[in-house]
């Protein structure tokens, strides 16, 4: 049995503890928005929170989490709310959509360490997450205006 | 997984595909060419769309036709017979009903259709989504659909209150009686509507009354897409449900001589191993358990005919087969004599490699099998196909095959397979697993899996005149056919020329006198398939930067030269010169960069790009910004068309710098991002989209932009160092030294 904090809940798993995370979250625990991708940490569609950083749950066995706090894109916000969410919705982010998880996720913790990610920030930050349908550019515009909305709501 | 072997699926695919044979031999007389040179029938199945309910049993809805469906708490359902797989069409499918319906814009959902003739492609004659048609394909059927709707609810409400319902009009899903000023909504009229009849004659609106077609409406999809709550085929979960990997020949064609799965079965959670006729099948209670056990089975594969199969010799191979022309698929003026008797002549030959779709979630599908029943849950873009395979596969009449189309995670037309293979394996390992069960594929399944856009070679000759001009042109094309043994061959290949070869090319827009394509279509064990913008992916390449040689080797500018030759093709004319003046064209540039332009005429839709790129010394190429122009026709929603130019880019500098299908052995040498890689967020440019104001009626966005994009980038590279690309994807290895020689 391994138990995590999954979204701020507490949930026990009797998986293998080498079972990827991801589908743990997946198949175990029936959570979806968390993606498969490739399976060796090469496209960022299966992107979560661990302790507040950014790691590849396709990668990273059932075990390292142990005790720890795990967040998937359905823990971001409840209601839409959070910037990145308001932001790729402003923008018109996503396509096929299936990688966006990936992105958005990658880009909270950017945004957790950096207020005011410049283009170099977002290269640096989001070249682990593909995006089939070529979305980047939309990305790129709409992390630069979740910045500007997360400064808008510390301001006011 | 052989040809052949799909290719004895096909044979269940005509009658579904089609209403009746007669009618059909009537449709063809008035064929329409859409997409990716394919004809078929062309037909509104009008009629078919009034007769289908899709109101649940027993509730009070008001659906007037197939595709809508109003509720008594006003919600307003549009049922989508074209797939979402990130091109737009559930918001701009939905934004062509409501146009003429006029319901409450935020009332509006949307629910993938089920298969039935009444969705069928109004110009395919099946349902299915590609070819960059919905919405040229559905501009018509689904504002009538609405407006039908709108009459309707105008009439209920006119006999409610006793007035001429010439006398009522309709505001945000409410009917007003303009003299007194009664309101009756949209969902307070559901019962009342019952009672009417479909009215015959259905009138639209002039396009200067629009009030949502041409406006840039945000996505409907794209809250469910940044929650986690969209559901894709690989999200589904149903009762009972196991899960299943299939371990496949490493050569294609090859088949199961025996296997060992003593050690898979020990595996916990392993709950079956069964040989199906793809392979063999590991059935365990998750993913995780099964890709676990398919890694432990000992399998002694018979590899077939294919064994040898190397593109290392089909380079070779293509090119000697290009020294002689093929079948002609165009013929104008006297070529031979015009090469001949020119004041100068250029050849070149130009190669592109097989590629995969590669979409983000990879294939997958879910079955539940019962001894009456089939019911399947994938995301699909040829359900007519996928079902009436299935049901071959289940032993069931297609009519108790049913299909819940998903959210598609990228489809590109990989998930358009003529011969359904992941569909039918699904059902035949449901077959064996005697539970539902859900098949899913790694990404080295995907990119091992076969069903690439074909490696093609082009051999060019050009002549031109004293002053530069091109006077002859002839194109040698060698390349598997796509259509050739599919369903579509009888509409697709005529003569011995599979449109989807020579598109592009055969339908050159340049004035040249003196032209000829001709074509070569070996036959390879190697499984093909259309790839966004299909054949135009290679001529596009290949057209556009032999052209560039053309325009070089006579002393002409490529824009100048593209002006004079495109003199008569006003639309083209227009998207070329916009995107010259807005790339700033002939203007200074950056130290090192060079710009290179590109047109191309595809799916009905002119486009035109030019990009700026350069090279540094180790060869690594630099794309710093790409300006697109298109003119589609009239735009629904501007910001998706623009969308679709920006992803098309994308896509195609990934297959302009990245990736290639290689076999040795007849195995595939590609197996992950590792050694198929994307273009990612560091390399992508700066993308600036122009769309050209139009009246005329709506054309493809989802494809057309994919194929200028290489040859633009090759002709800015030959402008930045002087080194001529003629081979895809771009090596950094054949610009090292000339970046270095230049600097």
């Amino acid at each position: 049995m391994t138990s995590f904090y999954l979204n701020g809940k507490s949930v026990t798993v009797d998986d293998d503890p080498s079972t990827p995370l991801l589908w743990v979250i997946r198949d175990t625990l029936g959570l979806t928005g968390t993606k498969f991708g490739c399976g060796m940490a090469l496209c960022g569609a299966c992107t979560v929170h661990l302790d507040g950083n950014a790691i590849r749950s396709c990668v990273a066995p059932l075990s390292r989490v142990a005790g720890k706090y795990v967040t998937t894109i359905e823990g971001l916000s409840n209601d839409l709310t959070h910037p990145l969410q308001r932001a790729w919705i402003e923008v018109d982010v996503p396509q096929c959509g299936y990688c966006q998880s990936g992105q958005i996720m990658s880009a909270a913790v950017l945004l957790e360490q950096n207020a005011k990610p410049t283009d170099k920030d977002i290269d640096e930050a989001m070249s682990g997450n593909i995006c089939r349908c070529g979305t980047y550019s939309r990305i790129r515009r709409a992390i630069h205006r979740a910045a500007e909305l997360s400064a808008e709501k510390r301001s006011s | 997984m052989s040809r052949a072997d799909n290719l004895s699926e096909l044979k269940h695919l005509p009658p579904a595909a089609s209403t009746n044979k007669i009618a059909r031999r009537e449709f063809l007389k008035t064929t329409a060419t859409i997409g990716s040179g394919l004809c078929i029938a062309a037909y509104v199945p009008e009629l078919a769309a009034r007769s289908v309910s899709n109101a649940p049993a027993g509730a009070t809805v008001f659906a007037p036709n197939a595709f809508i469906r109003i509720a008594a708490d006003e919600s307003v359902t549009v049922i989508a017979n074209h797939s979402e797989m990130g091109q737009g069409v559930y918001t701009s499918l939905p934004m062509l009903l409501n146009e003429e319906l006029e319901a409450d814009w935020s009332k509006i959902k949307v629910e993938a259709a089920p298969v039935d003739p009444a969705y069928n492609h109004t110009v395919y004659g099946i349902q299915m989504t590609g070819g960059s048609t919905t919405t040229p394909s559905e501009w018509e059927r689904f504002r009538k659909m609405g407006a039908m709707g709108r009459l309707m609810l105008i009439e209920a409400a006119a006999q409610k209150w006793g007035v001429p319902a010439t006398e009522c009009r309709v505001e945000k899903g409410v009917v007003i009686h303009t003299a007194t000023g009664k309101k009756a909504t949209y969902g307070s009229l559901v019962a009342a509507t019952s009672q009417l009849t479909p009215p015959a004659n259905i009138p639209l609106k002039d396009p200067k009354q629009f009030t949502l077609i041409g406006k840039s409406v945000r996505r409907l999809d794209t809250p469910s897409k940044t929650n986690g709550t969209a559901q894709f085929g690989l999200d589904v979960r149903i009762p009972g449900m196991l899960f299943a990997l299939v371990a496949r020949p490493p050569v294609f064609g090859g088949k199961v001589v025996s296997f060992d799965a003593a050690e898979t079965l020990r595996i916990k959670g392993v709950r079956a191993v069964e040989q199906i006729p793809s392979g063999v099948a590991v059935i365990a209670t998750a993913f995780w358990p099964a890709k676990l056990g398919r890694e432990k089975l000992k399998i002694t594969w018979d590899d077939g005919a294919n064994a040898n199969l190397s593109t290392t010799q089909m380079l070779a191979d293509f090119s000697k087969q290009s020294a002689s022309p093929g079948t002609i698929a165009k013929k104008t003026g006297d070529p031979a004599s015009a090469l001949a008797g020119a004041a100068k002549t250029i050849t070149a030959e130009y190669d592109v490699p097989y590629l995969a779709h590669c979409m983000m979630e990879p294939l997958n599908c879910v079955v539940d099998l019962r001894a009456d029943s089939c019911e399947l849950w994938t995301g699909t873009q040829f359900e007519t196909g996928d079902r009436a395979s299935a049901a071959r596969v289940a032993g069931l009449p297609p009519e108790k095959v049913k299909i819940n189309t998903t959210l598609l995670g990228g489809g590109f037309g990989r998930r358009a397979n003529v011969a359904s293979d992941f569909v039918v394996e699904a059902v035949h390992v449901a077959k064996v697993a005697k539970v539902p069960v859900k098949v899913i594929w790694t990404r080295e399944d995907d990119l091992t899996g076969g069903w690439y856009r074909p490696m093609w070679h082009d051999r060019f000759a050009a002549g031109l005149d004293a002053s530069g001009n091109p006077i002859a042109w002839t194109h040698t094309i060698v390349g598997q056919s796509i259509l050739t043994g599919t369903p579509f061959e009888p509409y697709g290949v005529k003569d011995g020329i599979d449109s989807a070869s020579v598109e592009g090319a055969a339908d050159l827009l340049y004035g040249i006198p003196n032209l000829q394509v001709d074509l070569h279509s070996p036959k390879i064990g190697v499984p093909v398939q259309w790839w966004r913008s299909v054949g135009h992916s290679h001529t596009g390449f290949s057209v556009e930067g032999f052209f560039d040689e053309v325009a070089h080797a006579g002393g002409k500018d490529p824009y100048e030269l593209r002006r004079t030759l495109l003199a008569s093709q006003l639309r083209m004319l227009a998207v070329l010169n916009l995107v010259a003046e807005k790339a700033g064209w002939g203007k200074p540039l950056a130290p090192g960069r060079g710009r290179g332009i590109a047109t191309h005429f595809s799916f009905d839709t002119y486009v035109a790009q030019v990009i700026e790129a350069s090279v540094e010394q180790d060869g690594t190429v630099r794309v710093h910004r790409v300006v697109c122009a298109v003119d589609c026709g009239r735009t629904i929603n501007p910001d998706i068309v623009k969308a679709q130019m920006e992803g098309g880019i994308i896509f195609g500098l990934t297959a302009a710098l990245k990736t290639e299908i290689t076999l040795e052995n007849g195995r595939v040498q590609q197996h992950n991002f590792y050694d198929y890689p994307m273009l990612r967020m560091f390399e992508s440019p700066v993308i600036e989209v122009y769309i050209v104001p139009s009246e005329q009626n709506p054309t493809g966005v989802g494809e057309p932009s994919v194929p200028p994009v290489a040859p633009a980038l090759a002709n800015a590279i030959f402008a930045a160092t002087g080194k001529r690309i003629r081979r895809l994807p771009i090596r950094t290895a054949d610009l090292a030294t000339a970046s270095e020689a230049k600097t």
